[in-house]
């Protein structure tokens, strides 16, 4: 059962299978199946020897005549990725019950599914940029198809916005196939590569604006907060939770050991960017009274945070961008399933209208508090030992990296301001007349929030769990660019 | 040969058959016969590739792949094409005929190797289309089309024979092999006519495949023209002209690319703004599909552009993405124009709801044009930008990204109106059985050459 292919092939065929449910019944055969996929996910997790060496690794010769392979293997940077993906769906599906949503929608995540853990696993250029291709389409029509207001145009933008990044990044690529002589994508072969000082300039740009789009990195998060509000809920736990985590995992599997040079040349520019986005980020989520909105926004902030703590190129940066990227996804997810949950109840997501729901929702509000805690880096939460890390990574940084670290640190202050703003204005004060007859969560929606509640506090007090995993593979990582 | 002599034929034999009144044998006999000239060019395929009539002539893998792809896609549009002529005459067999003595001219454009041969080949096409882009005789559309498309093409055959017979003042010969010798055997001491003559064949072949600034008739007549002879003209006769474009350059002209270079290099970024930007500015499907192929036909350029040994895989690749999914484009359009009676993006709205399938296969077009991984259209984008990184066109290729984000615009917001607008129209568009096939075996092509592209990259 160590075979990786199988893990692209079930979620392919699952789409195929899903979108030919027409009854009721496709969120129970969805939700089946995303949990085979977990299953089949689990002996890696317990087979993988946590060293720095590519386990599971195959390769497939693809397309012959242009010595294009496909490759594809884990190590302890993307077997993190891989969990989060397989974890969270089958926790997003669960999530979208109440929707009660048509076969389509669950054919389109399934989809979406094979393109992330392709991304994920993918040891050659062409592969990864399938995946990450593969992943947009379906992420586009979910957002489009069951998204509210100003739906079309909103995605539009998100599209064209992801999809010249791609291009730009499929040019790098194409340019680092000429450059290999034997026309081999694979990973190992390009980050070999003797690139000139010039060509590492552009090369890094060209993959930077396509990561830095998708995860997203200010200036360049223009699309974000539009989509992230006007998609279906489903749509932005996997927008948040799951795919920009493909910009980031980007970084590490890509950008830093393909330009090295490059990468300490525009490092501090990088990180730069990622410390105003964080700022940036969370003073906005201060203003805000659209609580997805909010969220939106201190994703931005969370995200920087995530990224400078890559770009500072140290063990414990890198460590705990990674713990942090799985703490993020796990944390969005509940976040936006509880405004899911409190729109869905009283009909609005804004401030105005809400107040006073822990009275009448006590088991939401204790759940909402603790995945808030996470969010904000309580310790004994999973977000304390990422953000921890993550802000001694930065302060490591040999260029103005005390200042990066003060200004990154703002986020613990103002993160806590902004979320415990949306949590008081929501669920403390005043109920309003119209929200007296609001239900508790029951049934389903108990089951995922325990299940994220759960999550918080194992990995925050275990963190060990994950930080070895990576631990081998980060230090061989930063070897080789050093 | 076997399949331009047995194409000759069958036209002449349609003829007949119109003649004695056997309708419905019309179809099944132009199908049978496409298909024994399919059989020739496989059987050529393991055979040896010899000039033939004195040089005139050459099956290498290079023309039996293109003649395949054209007589394959003439397949599939003519499956389309039942009843579709009924709706504007009785006699429908001259249509066939036309169809195939076209695409008997399209085999010979890619095959040549005499530049008697492209001449003779470029007008045997065109000449069938100038009555095939006319044939709603009471159509001032169609009429229009067909007088600007007869003025354009003389206009274009003009300059290249002119081009030809400068080639001929410089050289004394037609032969490709020939002029390859006298560029190769005169370094320096090339004939200020020779330069000439290759400035005067680059116009009139970018008039034939419709590239700015010489597209100017495309849209009008690609509008004008029956729904089904456009599809014929942006696939077939595009294919073959681009087919007989890259052997001019690839066999006689590579060494003064120094020469070429910069002109086409211009020729091609116009073409990618201009394809674009006026594709997008469109409310009308049909034309946005037409000024949509003359920004493929700039994408197709680049191949040409830098002429490697994998310029026609690149360029079959590309055509035959492009061709599967334009003829499911035309098809649907045929389809929708049918029962709602606009071609406007308009007509398209609720289709997602009404016939998921065939939205389906529209968006798996038009994906595989955008170029979008897993599709044909794809593979066709990655040969095309790597030929020309290949000479580090990187401000080219930067271009071409900036043009391919532009392009989706205009392909998704036919997606849009499948799916995202309601429609006022609520019956279903009738899907008969063989257009069912047509898309079925388009889109599974398009996907199964997206994952698995050796099939059409081999072929060469």
């Amino acid at each position: 059962m160590d075979n990786l292919f199988i893990l692209l092939f079930l979620p392919v065929l699952s789409a195929i299978i899903l979108a030919f449910i027409k009854s009721s019944s496709a969120r129970w055969a969805a939700l089946l199946l995303s949990l085979i996929q977990l299953g089949l996910t689990v002996p890696f997790l317990c087979n993988f020897i946590p060293d720095a060496s590519v386990q599971f690794a195959q390769s497939f010769t693809w397309i012959e005549s242009l010595g294009i392979k496909f490759q594809i293997g884990i190590d302890g940077i993307s077997l993190p990725m891989l969990i989060l993906t397989n974890g969270l769906i089958p926790l997003i599906i669960l999530a979208s019950f109440a929707h009660n949503k048509s076969g389509n929608f669950y054919a389109l995540i399934s989809f979406m599914q094979a393109g992330l853990v392709l991304v994920f696993i993918s040891l050659d250029a062409f592969s990864f940029y399938v995946g990450w291709e593969a992943a947009l389409i379906p992420i586009y029509f979910i957002c489009a198809l069951w998204g509210d207001g100003d739906r079309i145009r909103v995605n539009l933008k998100f599209f064209i916005y992801t999809f010249f990044g791609s291009l730009l990044m499929l040019i790098a690529i194409i340019y680092l196939y000429q450059q290999t002589g034997t026309n081999d994508l694979s990973w190992s072969t390009l980050t070999s590569l003797k690139l000139t000082e010039s060509a590492q300039t552009w090369v890094f740009w060209a993959f930077f604006i396509a990561f830095a789009i998708k995860i997203p990195l200010f200036p360049l998060h223009t699309w974000q907060p539009d989509t992230y509000t006007h998609a279906p809920a489903a749509g932005t736990m996997l927008l948040s939770g799951i795919m920009l985590k493909m910009g980031l995992f980007g970084l590490l599997r890509w950008l830093l050991p393909l330009v090295p040079n490059a990468v300490a040349q525009y490092g501090t520019l990088a990180m730069t960017l990622s410390i105003i986005g964080v700022v940036y980020g969370s003073l906005i989520a201060f203003k805000l009274n659209d609580a997805k909105r909010l969220i939106a926004y201190s994703s931005i902030a969370h995200v920087g945070l995530i990224s400078a703590g890559i770009f500072s190129l140290t063990q414990e940066g890198i460590q705990g961008a990674i713990i942090q990227m799985v703490n993020h996804g796990i944390s969005v997810v509940g976040l936006f399933f509880v405004i899911d949950i409190i729109q869905q109840r009283t009909g609005s997501r804004n401030f105005a209208d809400l107040g006073g729901l822990a009275s009448r929702m006590p088991i939401l509000a204790t759940c909402f508090l603790i995945i808030i805690m996470g969010a904000i880096g309580l310790p004994l939460t999973n977000g304390f030992i990422g953000e921890f890390l993550l802000l001694k990574g930065i302060f490591a940084y040999p260029v103005n990296g005390v200042w990066f670290a003060v200004f990154g640190g703002t986020t613990l202050i103002l993160g806590a301001v902004y979320m415990l703003r949306l949590f008081q204005k929501t669920m403390l004060g005043n109920i309003s007349d119209s929200n007296v007859q609001v239900k508790d969560i029951n049934g389903v929606e108990v089951l995922v929030l325990v299940l994220i509640v759960a999550l918080v506090i194992v990995i925050g007090i275990l963190p060990n769990m994950l930080l070895n995993i990576s631990e081998a593979s980060v230090s061989q990582l930063l070897q080789q660019i050093k | 040969m076997g399949a331009i002599i047995t194409l000759s034929l069958l036209g002449i034999l349609i003829l007949y058959l119109g003649l004695f009144k056997a309708k419905n044998a019309l179809l099944p006999v132009s199908i049978l016969g496409l298909l024994g000239a399919l059989a020739f060019e496989l059987y050529y395929w393991n055979i040896e590739a010899v000039t033939l009539y004195k040089g005139m002539v050459l099956f290498d893998h290079f023309a039996l792949s293109f003649s395949i792809v054209c007589i394959s896609l003439t397949i599939l549009i003519l499956f389309l094409s039942k009843e579709y002529f009924n709706s504007f005459s009785d006699n429908i067999a001259e249509y066939y005929t036309l169809i195939i003595f076209s695409l008997t001219g399209a085999l010979l454009v890619s095959s040549y190797h005499n530049f008697a041969m492209l001449f003779i080949g470029l007008e045997i096409m065109s000449v069938a289309l100038y009555i095939l882009v006319g044939i709603r005789r009471k159509d001032k559309a169609s009429n229009e089309a067909s007088l600007k498309y007869f003025l354009m093409g003389a206009f274009s055959t003009g300059f290249l024979l002119f081009g030809i017979t400068l080639m001929y003042g410089a050289t004394g010969t037609f032969d490709l092999t020939a002029l390859k010798e006298y560029i190769v055997a005169n370094p320096t001491g090339i004939s200020p006519l020779f330069y000439g003559g290759i400035l005067l064949m680059l116009v009139g072949l970018c008039f034939k495949v419709g590239v700015a600034p010489f597209h100017f008739w495309t849209p009008d007549v690609y509008d004008g023209a029956p729904i089904l002879i456009t599809s014929f003209m942006s696939t077939v006769v595009k294919i073959a002209s681009f087919a007989g474009f890259l052997r001019l350059f690839s066999t006689v002209l590579v060494p003064l690319n120094e020469f070429w270079t910069p002109i086409l290099l211009t020729i091609v970024i116009i073409t990618l703004f201009v394809g674009n930007i006026s594709a997008l500015m469109q409310t009308s499907f049909k034309r946005m599909m037409a000024y949509s192929s003359i920004s493929h036909a700039g994408y197709m350029l680049f191949a040409i552009l830098s002429i490697g040994a994998t310029s026609a895989s690149g360029i079959l690749t590309y055509a035959v993405a492009y061709g599967l999914s334009s003829i499911i484009a035309f098809g649907a359009l045929i389809l929708v124009k049918r029962h709602i009676g606009s071609d406007q993006f308009e007509s398209f709205n609720g289709l997602g709801k009404k016939n998921p399938g065939l939205a389906f296969a529209i968006t798996i077009a038009m994906l595989s044009l955008a170029g979008i991984p897993l599709t044909a259209g794809f593979i066709g984008k990655f040969m095309m930008f790597s030929n020309v990184m290949n000479d580090y066109h990187t401000v080219l290729l930067i271009l071409a990204a900036i043009n391919a984000a532009i392009g989706i615009f205009y392909y998704f917001r036919i997606i849009v109106h499948m799916y995202f607008m309601k429609s006022e129209e609520e019956s279903q568009v009738q899907l008969p059985v063989n257009f069912q096939f047509v898309f079925g075996l388009a889109v599974i092509l398009t996907i199964v050459i997206g994952i698995y592209p050796d099939l059409i990259i081999r072929l060469i």
